[in-house]
């Protein structure tokens, strides 16, 4: 019988395998950022050992930088002490880094894929749970602790044991208007934030082969969110087509290509679980509670915790409506929003920016809503600069930022303040995960946009009217 | 990581069920960068706010066996709460019940989590509250303990046992098979990317 990808590409790194141990596998590219990182440096220190391989290691500055400014030094002290202990630790260890302002700076996840570094095949770790995203790829990665990441700078291996497979077959095609983003927050919606547990998902179907590189990733982020260790896409040519001239890109590409292309799943290969989604079927999605899984079309309403069979969802449901200062039977379409967030390692790449700006461009921000777009990376930005669409954002009244995590997550000066509502295209709309008391919708930046210029969460075709 | 064969010590009893990571060490030390120095972190919204809590009483001070009611150390997967328990001093923790993911913290950083039922553990309480200076005994290599005429075996996973007994953290262990990685290296493809 055959495998599935993730298990193809899981035993083709088995370092050793014995009975009853976890399996070492070997780890092909090692991704460090500030928070993660320093005291597995320092456990490295204490011991007296070095990095095995410095050369398949990489660090940026994302979660702690602010996003202008940026040629002064941060204020927080925190959150600069972090970032001078990664510049400390990689001078010292000799790992290349990207600080703050560099050509080549941004969030983690998203300069991988643009310098070529992450391809298929491969593994990808990083002390950070949305390394999923480079699964787009066909590489298997995932997020690790602190102290596995000292295990990978010391040796290049983990310690792991087998995963389940899951398959999302995703049939039918994408209407116009939605997006990657929707097929995830669907699937989440579906199966439930617990409902990937202990398995790598794999997505596919013609709805996935159609998306780009940008929307893939953007499917593959969020795996995490639905609890699951990893999420694959199969490499074919749109992955192959990304990945030429790009800076890390195979010198013998086509070697690299011709071993790429034997990286599916075996037509006979079953899967421990399989999911169906019907694109067709599927219009914008947004969040209104305070996990992943508690969103709804855009066209629904608050629901009724009373509505939930389950005795925990229903308390869920209650517990984040209060939170959410929201009330059961609300439009969502008339649920208005201080906040725009156009940024993320899950919607920060220059097809977002460029779906957003297209929305925004002749029209404005609402008067009572203030919009952050922050470029997933440098590059990012000034592709986007090169493009004009900076122009678009500011024009519209949206500030123009610097690369990072941003208002992700509340660990940089971007923050939503107390009751503070948004809607967002990151991937958590846990409490306060924006800021303390900050209230988070997730929307794909389609809708980010045209929520920007209602005020009211609200997609594209709601501003023709 | 240093060996663990058989400790003896005092025992702080703690009398509080769910204690989370989170109460273990509270998010703000998380920040920090260093590897050591958790050891002030550790309950510090209890120690800060309770005179009577258990940390805070001069005769257990000495504590090197911590028992806690059922279900210590759920919640968040932070490594932080061992390395707070080690820093501060303890090298055994007894409890019926753990969070999945803290136990698996501990093993490998050192810190021996025993599982003893609660009954156990209430005795346990009253023989460390009879007499604080009392002393326990546990031992790995027999998987016994004994504190007073009380003598019980525990329960623990082969694997971890062994790991602790001779002192391997997971990167020691893996540095035995340095081999099999360099053997592995030698069969990568010449093509694969390097970021340098
Ligand atoms: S953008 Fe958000 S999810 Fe992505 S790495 Fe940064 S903090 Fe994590």
């Amino acid at each position: 019988m055959g495998i599935t990808l993730a298990e193809k590409v899981w035993d083709a790194h088995v370092v050793r395998r014995r009975e009853n141990e976890p399996d070492l596998i070997y780890v092909d590219l090692h991704l460090v950022h500030e928070v993660t990182s320093p005291q597995a440096f320092e456990g490295l220190r204490l011991t007296g050992r070095t990095v095995r391989r410095p050369e398949l290691t990489i660090a940026t500055e994302d979660h702690n930088v602010p996003t202008e400014d940026i040629d002064l030094p941060i204020a927080d002290e925190v959150s600069r002490i972090q970032v001078e202990t990664l510049r400390r630790n990689c001078a010292e260890f000799g790992i290349r880094l990207y600080p703050m302002g560099d050509r080549d700076q941004g969030i983690v996840h998203v300069i991988g894929p643009q310098l070529g570094l992450t391809q298929p095949g491969m593994t990808v770790v990083c002390g950070d749970s949305h390394t999923s995203t480079h699964g787009a790829f066909g590489a298997l990665a995932f997020g690790i602790g602190t102290s596995e990441v000292e295990h990978v700078l010391a040796t290049q291996t983990l310690r792991l044991r087998p995963f389940k497979t899951m398959a999302v077959n995703v049939t039918g095609t994408l209407q116009p208007g939605v997006t990657a983003k929707d097929i995830i927050l669907a699937v989440i919606a579906q199966i439930g934030t617990g409902g990937g547990q202990g398995y790598v998902i794999e997505y596919r179907g013609p709805a996935i082969e159609a998306l780009s590189m940008e929307a893939r990733m953007t499917v593959c982020n969020m795996s995490i969110e639905a609890g699951a260790r990893a999420g694959v896409i199969g490499p074919d040519d749109t992955t192959f087509d990304f990945l030429a001239g790009r800076q890390h890109a195979p010198a013998d590409w086509e070697t690299a290509v011709r071993h790429w292309r034997t990286l599916r799943t075996d037509d006979d290969a079953l899967y421990d679980a399989e999911v169906h989604l019907d694109a067709d079927e599927l219009t914008p999605f947004v969040t209104w509670g305070t996990n992943p899984g508690q969103g709804s079309t855009l066209d629904g309403t608050v629901p009724d915790p009373e509505s939930f069979d389950d005795p925990g969802d229903r308390a869920s449901a209650e517990q984040a409506l209060a939170y959410m200062d929201l009330r059961a039977g609300t439009p969502l379409r008339e649920i208005a929003v201080d906040t725009v967030f156009l940024g993320s390692c899950t919607n920060g790449r220059i097809e977002d920016l460029r779906a957003a700006a297209a929305v925004l461009r002749g029209r404005h921000v609402d008067a009572n809503v203030r919009m952050l777009v922050v470029p997933g990376s440098m590059q990012v930005k000034e592709q986007a600069e090169a493009e004009g669409l900076d122009r678009v954002f500011v024009d519209a009244g949206a500030q123009w930022r610097s690369a990072g995590c941003s208002m992700c997550l509340g660990m940089n000066p971007d923050q939503l303040s107390v009751g503070e509502r948004s809607a967002s295209t990151s991937n958590r709309n846990f409490e306060g995960r924006q800021g303390k008391g900050g209230r988070t919708h997730l929307v794909s930046p389609l809708v980010a946009a045209a929520t920007a210029v209602r005020g009211t969460l609200s997609a594209p075709p709601d501003l023709e009217d | 990581m240093e060996k663990f064969r058989s400790h003896t010590g005092r025992i702080a009893p703690l009398r509080r069920s769910n204690v989370d990571t989170d109460q273990i060490i509270p998010a703000v030390y998380l920040k920090r960068v260093a590897r050591t120095g958790f050891e002030d972190g550790l309950f510090a919204a209890w120690r800060a706010k309770e005179p009577d809590f258990v940390l805070n009483r001069p005769e257990y001070a000495a504590a090197s066996v911590l028992v806690a009611g059922s279900d210590f150390g759920t919640g968040s997967s932070r490594e932080h709460a061992v390395w707070a328990l080690l820093d501060y001093g303890f090298r055994v923790v007894i409890s019926s019940r753990y969070g999945d993911i803290f136990r698996g913290n501990s093993l490998k950083a050192g810190l021996l989590t025993v599982v003893l039922d609660q009954t156990t553990v209430e005795k346990l309480w009253h023989y460390a509250e009879s007499d604080p200076a009392a002393e326990i005994t546990v031992d790995l290599e027999a998987r016994t303990i004994r504190a007073g005429d009380l003598v019980t075996s525990f329960d623990i996973d082969d694997y971890a046992r062994w790991r602790l007994l001779q002192g391997l953290d997971d990167i020691s262990v893996t540095e035995q098979h340095t081999d099999d990685i360099a053997a592995f290296e030698a069969r990568r493809p010449e093509w694969m990317p390097v970021t340098s």
